[in-house]
């Protein structure tokens, strides 16, 4: 079941198991793109259930907002072509072994979508270099074939960073949306997975 | 007393600043060849109520802190003064 939240509520759903950040442009991105809603009355509602384990997952702008709530590291800066990019890309999955990714076999490449204008991941050099050797980083662009670099990631995002995990392994902030790509009729169903491996996690966290 | 802080936010150095690289590229284009860089910033003008310039200057401070600037990549200067309607 789903619940949709509003931002200025204070408390979940009793018996949440996903936190979902979805993707759009809160506050017109005004500031920075996430800063106003990573202050939101829910957002402290959020960080509890971060805390207690439970999954939370921030999409396009849903990362950023976790960025900036700090439940993830880094920040999203412009697309290097300042471009808003609104296309079919892919990612190659780079972890399995996540509440998100279970479903998912490591070094897959899904055929999924990005909508976004500010999708350039950046942390400090050591930081990034830190967060590689954590390995924290779950997708990364790459070629249909499963080839990362330069030329198959569309925002200048450094190492192909596409989605990035907490150390705890429990907040995933990734900028293409797996909502998009869940029938073949919407162009592609690789994101169906990843709410069935969510799926998964929960219920044996639940024993439901 | 009202006070006027003004605050000027600016890309960190070592942030690939894309805008200012475009309007760089630009202002080249147009016969400005001197200009060797060129960062985009915002400027953010609070209106606010204390004390003293230093408590005016303080809350400024934590605005910046808390909400008008993400230090990983942004700088910032605040300045503060008596506000003249």
């Amino acid at each position: 079941m789903t619940d949709l939240v509003w931002h200025e509520h204070t408390t979940l759903p009793r018996d949440t198991g996903l936190v979902v950040l979805p993707g759009g442009f809160s506050y017109g991105d005004y500031l920075r793109c996430g800063a106003i809603a990573a202050k939101s009355p829910i957002i402290d509602a959020v960080i509890k259930h971060a805390s207690s384990g439970l999954p939370v997952l921030g999409i396009c702008n849903g990362f950023q907002i976790l960025t900036e709530i700090g439940l993830l590291p880094g920040a999203l800066l412009a697309n290097t072509s300042l471009d808003f990019i609104c296309d079919f890309c892919h990612v190659r999955v780079e972890r399995e072994d996540t509440p998100f990714t279970g479903h998912y076999r490591k070094g897959e490449v899904l055929r999924i979508p990005i909508a976004h204008y500010e999708g350039r991941f950046y942390l400090p050099e050591e930081q990034l270099r830190a967060l590689e050797e954590e390995g924290l980083v779950v997708f990364r662009y790459c070629s249909p074939e499963g080839v990362t670099g330069e030329d198959f990631t569309p925002n200048g995002s450094p190492n192909g960073i596409a989605g990035i995990i907490n150390r705890k392994g429990n907040v995933l902030g990734m900028m293409p949306h797996p909502e998009r790509a869940t029938e073949s009729l919407l162009g592609s169903s690789d994101g169906a997975p990843l709410w069935a491996s969510v799926n998964s996690w929960i219920r044996g966290r639940l024993g439901v | 007393m009202t006070f006027l802080a003004r605050i000027l936010v600016f890309p960190r150095e070592g942030v690939l600043d894309t805008q200012g690289k475009a309007v760089e590229k630009s202002l080249n284009r147009i016969g400005f060849g001197s200009v060797r860089e060129v960062r985009v910033g915002k400027y953010i003008q609070v209106l606010l109520e204390a004390d003293s310039e230093a408590d005016a200057a303080a809350a400024a401070e934590s605005m910046c802190g808390e909400l008008l600037v993400n230090d990983l990549i942004e700088d910032h200067t605040v300045q503060v003064g008596p506000w003249k309607p």
